[in-house]
């Protein structure tokens, strides 16, 4: 029940957060300042950008195992 | 009205009594107060130039005092004060002369009117700050220590040379703004960018930083890079170079980030990439930019303090440093308050509205907009979204909270709150966060330039909001994927870590030559001696006779008759003759 309706809470602030970008519409100068959820679009896609872009740079070529300078 | 010394005379002189000092207590005692009274000094010191001495024909400029100058040293006399109350239990009182050390010397860097001053202290931070480093005291703070020592050398090597052709070209000892473009600047310009850690000349950083003593890193995440910002404003103002440098390297400490599982190096790369931050701000150039990246450096300087602080107090208890080691064990429930007080700082880094991150940040990030800057705009405002996810989230959820990592059951740790004088220290720093975050006119009087800049409009703060909570979002969903992993990641120092073994691997192949051509050689000699018993039989031997029993030679067997000399005479003689003749 509780984990219900904090996931229904989570749910509202989402919304709420993104309903804010209507009472900001305009402001940069650049053209992504014009739509209201550009940040919040931004954010969630260039987070996952960051994370698969990073992990797979990370796995194929960058990471080694921890006593890879011991040699 | 109390006339002020040159501060970083305050911490040097602390610096060399501190060992001498008798008693813990007096040791104690003397640490806060040298700190607090340099603190107190900067806050005293008005504009103008002192201490201007002559050395031979040139003249030395130890104290130029202007607004940049002053808001660089008060962001590093308040941090140097409450690092020392951080690391007040230390009893390691070694560390605590480096640290001053280092604190003098970067305050000599920032008041320096002249190069050779700026050399002098540029060395001897250096120094002090491998000597912090190797206060870690482990095989790898040695090995690291080493490394930071030998780029840094190299870099001072690049900036003396630059600066003797500087004086030379220009026949001016003045630190000032930098023709760019010729060789010496060139060289100079090196120099600052090995200090302000920019890839490809960074990996001292992330190599060094994390191998110091928890309390020695809070020291060191202060200091170095961000005097090289200070002199990259000085130096190299409206660098077109340095606007990419700096949004590469923004995204480059990123990068790294998502892969660390050490929690001091995930910071660490944070600091590059917040670092980045400033050196953009430094090409960009206008006023609003060198504002920001002043701003920027300015809150830097004391959140990331506040970070290390919290991790450092992780480690310090538990003495783990992995985050595989500590995902899953539950330390929130038993360090609360170091967490609320992390998480401040996890907050200013990720300019969270009302955190001091978001006042200067934007600063930076806004005035690549005015400029009409959309890329760099871009790729800052994706740094962002990285600085948030690593610091804010993925680091606290994987040390105070997380899942032991598949297959392996969560081992007893010993946690507790840290000691009281370094949570006070904390609480300090997260306080000066939030009030200057809150109250950023406090920040703004400071920096070098009048600040017309307002960061509170409603669509920054909704923008702010909308891209954290949804970066947020997408943590939650994918927080399975950024759970540490045992494994490190290569970085630029692999050119000289691997190349370094290579070279000793090299050094054997050549010694190996060595014992080659002396073995050839020795048995030449042998062959030579063994001839010289008999030449007669040798010569004989080696026409192709058998059986010859290289005996020392007789004059009696082996003498020719009489009359081979003769003819042998003859020919000589003939020869000569017919020479003569021909002549």
């Amino acid at each position: 029940m509780a984990a219900r309706n904090l996931k229904y809470a989570v749910g509202l602030f989402l919304v709420l957060v993104l309903a804010l970008g209507f009472l900001a519409p305009q402001g940069a100068d650049d053209f992504w300042g014009k739509f209201p959820f550009f940040e919040a679009v931004f954010g969630f896609f260039g987070c996952l950008l960051i994370i698969f872009v990073s992990k797979a740079l990370g796995h194929f070529f960058l990471q080694k195992r921890e006593d890879y300078y011991d040699d | 009205m109390i006339s002020p010394v040159h501060p970083a005379l305050i911490f040097i002189l602390g610096a060399l009594l501190l060992p001498v000092a008798p008693g813990r207590r007096t040791k104690q005692a003397l640490l806060l107060l040298v700190t607090l009274a340099g603190m107190a000094d900067l806050f005293i010191l008005p504009e103008g130039t002192y201490w201007s001495y002559k050395f031979l024909s040139y003249q030395l400029i130890f104290g130029r005092v202007d607004k940049l100058s002053l808001c660089f040293g008060y962001a590093f006399g308040i941090v140097a004060f409450l690092s020392a109350l951080y690391a007040l239990h230390v009893k390691e009182y070694g560390q605590h002369s480096a640290t001053l050390l280092t604190v003098g010397s970067t305050l000599g860097i920032i008041f320096a009117g002249d190069v050779l001053t700026l050399f002098a202290f540029w060395e001897l931070l250096a120094v002090s700050s491998v000597f912090v480093v190797w206060y870690g005291r482990s095989r790898e703070a040695y090995g690291a220590g080493f490394r930071y020592l030998m780029v840094h050398l190299c870099g001072g090597a690049l900036l003396l040379a630059g600066m003797a052709m500087h004086v030379l070209e220009t026949g001016s000892t003045e630190f000032v703004k930098m023709n760019s473009g010729s060789l010496s600047s060139t060289l100079i310009l090196i120099s600052f960018l090995i200090n302000a850690a920019v890839p490809p000349l960074h990996a001292w950083l992330s190599d060094a930083y994390p191998e110091a003593s928890p309390t020695g890193s809070v020291f060191l995440t202060a200091f170095t890079t961000k005097s090289a910002v200070y002199v990259l404003i000085r130096a190299f103002p409206g660098l077109e170079l340095l606007i990419w440098l700096g949004a590469i390297m923004a995204l480059y400490g990123i990068v790294y980030a998502v892969l660390e599982n050490d929690i001091r190096r995930l910071l660490a790369y944070h600091i590059i990439s917040q670092v980045g931050y400033m050196v953009c701000g430094v090409g960009l150039g206008s006023e609003m930019a060198l504002n920001g990246s002043t701003a920027h450096a300015f809150s830097h300087i004391l959140y990331k303090a506040l970070l290390f602080m919290g991790v450092g107090a992780v480690i310090e208890v538990t003495g783990r440093v992995k985050m595989t080691e500590l995902q899953g064990r539950n330390l929130y429930r038993r360090m609360p308050v170091c967490l609320t007080l992390y998480m401040i700082g996890g907050f200013s880094i990720s300019s969270v509205p009302l955190f001091n991150g978001f006042i200067s940040k934007t600063m930076v990030v806004d005035a690549a907009s005015e400029l009409h800057r959309p890329i760099i705009h871009m790729l800052l405002h994706i740094a962002s979204i990285g600085t948030f996810l690593h610091t804010g989230l993925k680091l606290p959820y994987g040390t105070w909270f997380g899942q032991v990592r598949p297959g392996e059951q969560a081992d007893r740790i010993a946690a507790k709150e840290p000691p009281f004088n370094m949570l006070l220290a904390m609480g300090l720093v997260a306080f000066l966060c939030i009030l200057t975050g809150v109250y950023p006119k406090l920040l703004y009087d400071l920096l070098p330039y009048p600040v017309t800049y307002t960061a509170f409009t409603a669509y920054k703060v909704v923008g702010a909001v909308q891209l954290l909570t949804f970066t947020a979002v997408a943590f939650f969903l994918f927080r399975a994927k950024l759970g540490g992993e045992p494994t490190i990641s290569l970085d630029t120092d692999w050119f000289y870590r691997k190349g370094g073994s290579l070279f000793l691997r090299f050094c054997g192949k050549c010694s190996n030559v060595r014992s080659i051509l002396q073995g050839l050689a020795a048995r030449f000699v042998e062959r030579i001696t063994r001839m010289s018993t008999n030449p007669v039989l040798s010569l004989k031997a080696a026409l192709g006779a058998k059986s010859v029993n290289l005996t020392p030679y007789d004059a009696d067997t082996s003498r020719k008759a009489i009359g081979a000399g003769v003819m042998l005479a003859l020919g000589v003689f003939s020869f000569f003759c017919l020479v003569f003749l021909l002549r």
